[in-house]
């Protein structure tokens, strides 16, 4: 706000012929500059986000043919279905669990790598990151190969050691493990990558202040690592939940969505809707529904980053 | 009873880096030592290794006459403040000092009034609720202070707690852990580079070099009586002036021939001492306090006279350094402000021999 001021006050007085105009006053403000640099991602954020939005929620009010406006037809519609029920519980049970999963192993990683000595940390960090960067739709596939109750490598495996063979895809709870297996098996390494960040910004000396405090291993965890690592956990969850909740890839991989429309999610379950069986507008009500999910979480989550960096730092 | 004992301490890093090279050491209930030396020395090793954050290599380590070499710093009754306070940041200040008793499951009346006591001897009960960020260093100095303090431990530990500091804060802090030891007077472990602070605090230092103790013992016989040339370096500022010379019998007495044909008498009741090194070149030790300018009533006897020429002149308000060189030797004399010295012209100095020291150059020991 003072350079508001000085930027204002002093620039026009050397401009020459004594007074600058009113238009040379806004274009040197600060808020204009600042404007006018952020107007590129402004501009992506409009034409890739918020103009399907907009037009995602005007489709949402269409009849099926899409020719007259029906209101919240299409949403009546949906709440009285029991298959969308189950989408929107099975989504919540999906990212919920996966989420909780990816940030426990995560966690689990970052600890185990952070106590490799740096040589050997690198090789392994670089291994440990391959399922995130191999495209999910090919990993997926691979994995569903290796799901196949009968030709795949799992049930090939638990019959060597004589354990129970596992109807992975055909039985809606195995499927809805099978999903977040791989979900978790696929979004860890995220998770791993955050939490080795925050965890080597720990000051090394906090432990050992803990330490000479009387603090366990147990201890320091709860009292100094994550505390000091809350921020980055809840960014880290919530920006993984965002983009779990609307995950579409693996399930439409793995399961497309069955047996009997069990494992769909909100994204899968609107593709399926809106595409395939040719109801853009019912399809559009469906993905809209994450929006105020979302949006909730959001808030909640960011209010707690914003208050505890008032607090620390 | 809280003596801690080294014995025969050695510490070898990864790699076969010896920072400590097997050190003994005895400190006594409520005594304040400090570990000094330059950069790079050990102190700091030495210090951990004390708190167990640092395993030893070799040797024993004992607190209060039990043999800590395994446990673990928790279970040490020690406590340690560092050069960068490492307060928790998350915790409000009261936490902080709580924290250590809260483990040790105390309960709330005493943690209470146990952090309170602190706060008061330390004059931070204003800050409890704050947390470290909205503190100055000066304050979170206090505040790292008062977690050790409510502990009390068998042990305190201080890592170079004074070095963030800008210079005036330092002197005050100084002050307030000279004080804050004698109130609570729990044996001491201090480490610092800087030998004013290590004279000021210490009731004995510990100079360090290069992984081994060079002398212990307290600041004023390190100052008269340094045991070795490092020592005799190290302590006092500006340094002791060496100056090489010969030893040389004249008549009943002894003279040091200094280069440029000065020579120096040397007081009598050294020439017991220093006749076994008749004929040698020695090094001669001089601190710069001891070489003035020529007062007249001057009764003090071993006062030796000669001239020489400053090449630069620094005014220091209280007093003015002279330095001037001697075959290479770089000579640093203290003379008073209200004697007249400029650059390049020569005056007479005063060295007061009674202070001389003699180092042999082959062991670097003080003869
Ligand atoms: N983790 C380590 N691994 C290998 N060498 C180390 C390690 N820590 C310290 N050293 C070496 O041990 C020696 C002593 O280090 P130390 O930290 O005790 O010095 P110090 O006397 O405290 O110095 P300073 O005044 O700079 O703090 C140094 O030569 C240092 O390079
Ligand atoms: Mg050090």
């Amino acid at each position: 706000m003072a350079a508001d001021g000085t930027l204002a006050a002093g620039a026009p007085r050397t401009a020459g012929h004594g007074r600058a105009t009113t238009l040379e006053r806004f274009a040197r403000r600060r808020s204009t500059i600042a404007f006018m640099m952020t107007l590129p991602l402004i501009l992506v954020v409009a034409g890739l986000v918020a103009y399907p939005a907009g037009y995602g929620m005007y489709l949402s009010t269409l009849n099926r043919r899409m020719t007259e406006n029906i209101g919240f037809g299409n949403f009546e519609i949906l709440f009285d279905s029991d298959t969308f029920w189950n989408v929107a519980w099975q989504s919540c049970i999906f990212a919920i669990t996966a989420v909780v999963l990816k940030a426990l192993i995560g966690f689990w990683l970052a600890h185990m790598l952070h106590d490799i000595p740096a040589k050997g940390q690198r090789k392994w960090r670089g291994m440990l990151l391959i399922p995130w960067v191999i495209p999910p739709a090919l990993s997926t596939l691979g994995w569903w190969w290796m799901f196949d109750p009968s030709y795949g490598s799992i049930n090939w495996l638990f019959s060597v050691v004589g354990g129970p063979q596992i109807p992975w895809l055909g039985e809606p709870w195995w499927a809805r493990a099978s999903i977040i297996i791989v979900n978790v098996w696929y979004g860890a390494p995220f998770f791993m990558i955050m939490y080795l960040a925050a965890l080597k910004s720990v000051p090394d000396q906090l432990y050992e202040a803990a330490a000479i405090d009387g603090a366990t291993g147990l201890q320091r965890l709860r009292y100094v690592t994550l505390p000091m690592m809350a921020n980055i956990i809840s960014i880290t969850v919530l920006f993984s939940l965002i983009v779990t909740f609307a995950n579409y890839d693996i399930v439409r991989v793995l399961t497309n969505g069955g047996p009997r429309d069990l494992t769909h999610v909100f994204a899968s379950y609107a593709f399926q809707v809106g595409i395939l069986s040719g109801n853009i507008p019912r399809g559009a009500a469906v993905s809209l529904f994450m929006f105020p999910i979302l949006a909730i979480c959001a808030f909640f989550v960011l209010r707690g980053v914003t208050r505890r960096n008032k607090e620390q730092m | 009873m809280a003596q801690v004992t080294l014995r025969k301490i050695v510490k070898e890093y990864e790699g076969g880096v010896q920072a400590v090279k097997g050190i003994d050491l005895d400190i006594a209930d409520h005594e304040f030592v400090v570990l000094v030396g330059p950069s790079g020395c050990g102190k700091s090793t030495t210090l951990r290794m004390i708190a167990g954050l640092e395993e030893i290599t070799s040797g024993d380590i004992a607190i209060g006459g039990a043999l800590v070499n395994d446990i673990p710093p928790r279970d040490r009754d020690i406590a340690m403040v560092f050069q960068n306070y490492a307060l928790y940041p998350h915790m409000t200040v009261y936490d902080n000092m709580a924290f250590g008793l809260m483990l040790r499951k105390f309960d709330k009346g005493e943690i209470r009034r146990r952090v309170e006591n602190a706060a008061r001897i330390l004059d931070i009960g204003m800050l409890l609720d704050r947390k470290p960020k909205a503190l100055s260093g000066g304050q979170r100095q206090r505040v790292a202070m008062g977690r050790a303090i409510v502990r009390d431990p068998k042990v305190f530990l201080f890592d170079e707690p004074l070095s963030n500091l800008d210079a005036k804060l330092r002197v005050q802090m100084r002050t307030e852990i000279k004080k804050v030891h004698q109130t609570v007077k729990t044996t001491t472990v201090y480490v610092t580079h800087d030998q004013i602070e290590a004279m000021t605090l210490a009731d004995r230092v510990v100079v360090m070099n290069h992984g081994v103790i060079e002398q212990v013992g307290p600041p004023q016989e390190l100052y008269h009586h340094p045991a070795t040339k490092f020592v005799a370096g190290f302590i006092g500022s500006p340094a002791m002036n060496f100056i090489p010379v010969r030893l040389e019998q004249g008549g009943a007495a002894l003279n040091l021939e200094l280069p440029g044909g000065i020579v120096l008498p040397v007081p009598a009741d050294r020439t017991r001492r220093y006749t076994p090194h008749i004929g040698r070149e020695l090094l001669f030790g001089l601190r710069p306090e001891h070489l003035t300018e020529v007062r007249p009533n001057d009764h003090r006897e071993n006062m030796a006279v000669f001239e020489a020429v400053p090449e630069v002149v620094e005014p220091m308000g209280m007093e003015t350094l002279l330095h001037f060189w001697m075959e290479g030797a770089e000579i640093c004399a203290r003379i008073d402000p209200a004697t007249p010295a400029e650059p390049g012209r020569g005056l007479p100095l005063a060295a007061d021999m009674n202070q001389m020291h003699l180092i042999d150059p082959k062991t670097d020991r003080v003869l």
